[in-house]
């Protein structure tokens, strides 16, 4: 076979997965993050103070834990993904 | 003159360095994520580490691409030369290559003019090279459109200062991801070419694994190269062919990082460059309203296609020469006619110089890196 059918399709999956997913989910944390009063967007409705503020943390609790949730999945699954790279790259030397 | 090869092979990595320090750091750089120093100093320093992480593509350059049998070190000496050249005049015109497939051109080159065509193992060669030459930047366009328009769907009630600010930090992890995956893949391919000379020498066996001096020799180098950062090839990623926000950078890298690391698992030496160039232009799909510079784009996809072959030419001509004028000799005739010709490069490169105070100036339409007229403080 010329063309390896089933690693090609691997890849395109895990590469849709770990990266548009895994961006995904950081960015997912970010917008939980960005719940509550301080990042000035629900404040004031028509006020442009609000558009230039770069703060991420809104203060909202709930936000916050979703947040690190988030990026603790990101986290590890970028390890995850390490360690297997690494695992898969030293098969066990034939003696 | 075992020393010569290994020598120059450590060259082409550090030219190998430069070339693609692009491929991971444009997109922060471009969004001022990252400084442009500091961004390839990080870069370095995680392709050190990268090289060590995975041998499977140091593997398929040593043993599935040509009959050991028949190479010898002025083959590799001369395939060598072919990829150095190529890397170098690519830089000059600020054209993001693939020195993939320059070394791999190089080597075809000098070993189809040794021994013919029989030598190669086709085969191996279009399965392994070419077709994931083919695939990988339209794998890589398509999950980094996604990943990109996902990003902005997910953040569009965040205003635009928090979100800049939250995907640039994302964005220094996506890039230092891209230079981990790139250390597997790319310093892997240099290690492979000397372990092919080790195998041609009569050091090693065939088929046998790279020895630990040429894992760290070959790391040392391509860190080093990046270090200095190719800060033509930069700009043309960075600003040549999509306007980007740190959004788009973010996605493209993790689209690049991602797609490099699972190919380098299955062994297949990919381009980086095409890998990195693809998720670029994704993420110009992706996001509406974003300009693609498809000339550049066009541009690119021309010195590609010319890559292979004309990388090839060059390590031909180099083992010619060398097997006509014989021996050690003819290796170091090939050598001195390399290191002049890229001193000469490296001169013409000075007339329009592009390193980091201007590698973000505005892009005035131009293609070749010497537009930034005046440095602008980046």
């Amino acid at each position: 076979m010329w063309i390896n059918l089933s690693a090609l399709w691997k890849i395109v999956v895990f590469g849709l997965i770990a990266g548009a997913g895994l961006p995904a989910i950081f960015a997912g944390g970010l917008y939980a993050l960005s719940w509550g009063p301080r990042t000035g967007k629900l404040a004031t409705a028509g006020a442009d103070a609000g558009d230039d503020s770069d703060v991420l943390v809104g203060g909202n609790v709930l936000g916050m834990v979703l947040a690190a949730i988030a990026f603790l999945i990101v986290l590890a699954a970028i390890g995850w993904g390490i360690y297997e790279v690494y695992q898969i790259g030293h098969p066990p030397v034939k003696k | 003159m075992l020393v010569l090869v290994v020598i120059t092979a450590l060259c082409f990595d550090f030219t190998n360095g430069f070339h693609d320090t692009g491929n991971a750091m444009a997109t922060s750089i471009a969004t001022g994520a990252l400084g442009p120093r500091t961004a390839v100093a990080i870069s370095g320093v995680l392709n050190f580490v990268g090289a060590f992480l995975s041998l499977a593509v140091a593997a398929t350059i040593a043993n599935g691409l040509v009959d050991t049998k028949v190479v010898t070190l002025t083959v590799v000496a001369a395939g060598l030369a072919g990829g150095i050249i190529w890397n170098l005049v690519t830089w000059l015109f600020g054209i993001p290559s693939s020195s993939s497939h320059a070394l791999i051109g190089g080597v075809i080159g000098s070993v189809i003019a040794a021994s013919g065509g029989s030598a190669v193992l086709w085969k191996g060669l279009v399965s392994k090279v070419v077709l994931p030459a083919v695939f990988s930047p339209i794998i890589a366009a398509l999950v980094a459109a996604v990943g990109t328009y996902l990003l902005y769907r997910i953040s569009r009630s965040m205003t635009e200062g928090a979100r800049k600010h939250g995907f640039r930090i994302g964005q220094i992890g996506s890039a230092c991801m891209v230079s981990l995956a790139h250390g597997t893949n790319d310093a892997q391919k240099t290690m492979g070419v000397i372990t092919l000379a080790l195998i041609a020498n009569g050091t090693l066996a065939a088929k046998s694994n790279a020895p630990i001096w040429v894992i760290v020799c070959c790391a040392i180098a391509i860190s080093l190269g990046t270090y200095i950062g190719g800060w033509r090839v930069i700009r043309t990623l960075g600003k040549g062919l999509v306007e980007i926000e740190s959004p788009q950078g973010m996605a493209a890298e993790s689209a690049s990082a991602a797609i490099i690391l699972l190919s380098s698992s299955f062994g297949y030496s990919l381009s980086t460059t095409h890998v990195a160039t693809g998720s670029i232009i994704g993420t110009g799909l992706g996001k509406k309203g974003a300009e693609v510079r498809w000339n550049v784009a066009g541009r690119m996809a021309t010195a590609w296609i010319f890559t292979l072959p004309s990388a090839a030419l060059v390590g031909a001509g180099a083992e010619a020469l060398a097997h006509g004028i014989g021996g050690t000799l003819g290796v170091v005739v090939d050598l001195i006619l390399l290191a002049a010709l890229a001193g000469f490069i490296y001169y013409r490169s000075r007339g329009s110089k592009v390193d980091h105070n201007n590698v973000n100036a505005e892009w005035t339409g131009g293609v070749a890196p010497s537009e930034p007229a005046e440095p602008v403080a980046a």
